[in-house]
């Protein structure tokens, strides 16, 4: 009762959120309301048990990223929004039909699927160490080494594309 | 009782209002920070299923999902930044420097 309490509360507020994200006028606006979606899909791991990760996307989603938007925000200062100018070539009564039919499909899907719920599978034996971060920590060690080794070469590379981008000349 | 399904239809759904601000904005901010919400829909599932399936796997890839965002904004905000400083906007029509 209270994790379904929890999980509709949560997910209303994600959902607002994420609305009043592509709606809003102002970008800054629009900014700070990903911020609060961010840290409620952060409370929604920490109701899955991967408190982690909600720290994680706290830390870097949060934190980092949202204010890296911020920051570009503020360096381009826009006059005239966007959205002031007319395109003749704009479809956007499609655009919302495509999304209402692949949100149609993924309902169908997600109906079909509550019907016959997948069996669960054997808990992984292998991890000997318990709690989240040590479960999360070992996997990354051992299984995934390789790819989170190329994780970490991935943010090198997008940090100096990143810095070579934003430089006015070399 | 809450079962996978619920947070996958909140996820679909989150999926679909990041969709919608790809399509219908024009301000390549906003596109970007709906890319954002697309991937956090992404997360939502596999950290729904290694709950699940009590397998901490998913949180490992919700982790490599986070790393690739993170890339994503730093790369795509410096792509922003140097469009802005050729051509004084954020308008994705007139982001057409590379057609023909």
């Amino acid at each position: 009762m209270g994790e379904a309490v929890a999980f509709y509360t949560i997910s209303a507020f994600i959902l607002i959120f994420a609305v009043l994200v592509i709606s809003t006028k102002d970008t800054v606006h629009s900014v700070l309301f990903l911020v609060l979606d961010f840290l409620f899909v952060a409370a929604l791991y920490v109701l899955l048990d991967a408190q982690f990760l909600a720290a994680i996307q706290v830390l870097v989603y949060a934190g980092g990223i949202v204010v890296l938007y911020l920051f570009v925000v503020m360096l381009v200062n826009l006059k005239r929004p966007p959205e002031a100018y007319e395109d003749p070539h704009r479809r956007t009564k499609l655009g919302f039909g495509l999304a209402a039919a692949v949100l149609f499909e993924l309902g169908v899907i997600g109906l079909y699927s509550y019907a016959s719920p997948a069996s669960a599978l054997a808990a992984n034996p292998t991890i000997p160490v318990t709690g989240n971060t040590e479960e999360v920590g070992w996997l990354l060690y051992t299984s995934y080494l390789i790819p989170f080794e190329i994780a970490s070469m991935l943010l090198l590379v997008a940090m100096i594309g990143a810095i070579i981008l934003a430089k006015r000349e070399l | 009782m809450i079962t996978p399904t619920h947070y996958m239809l909140l996820s679909a759904a989150l999926f679909i209002i990041g969709v919608v601000g790809v399509m219908v904005r024009r301000n390549i901010i906003i596109i970007f920070m709906s890319i954002e919400l697309i991937l956090n829909a992404v997360n939502i599932n596999l950290v729904a299923y290694s709950y699940q399936l009590h397998n901490a796997i998913g949180q490992v890839f919700a982790v490599f999902v986070i790393a690739v965002a993170a890339a994503e904004a730093a790369v795509g905000l410096g792509i922003i930044l140097a469009f802005y400083r050729n051509k004084e906007t954020v308008n994705i029509d007139e982001m057409n420097l590379m057609r023909w």
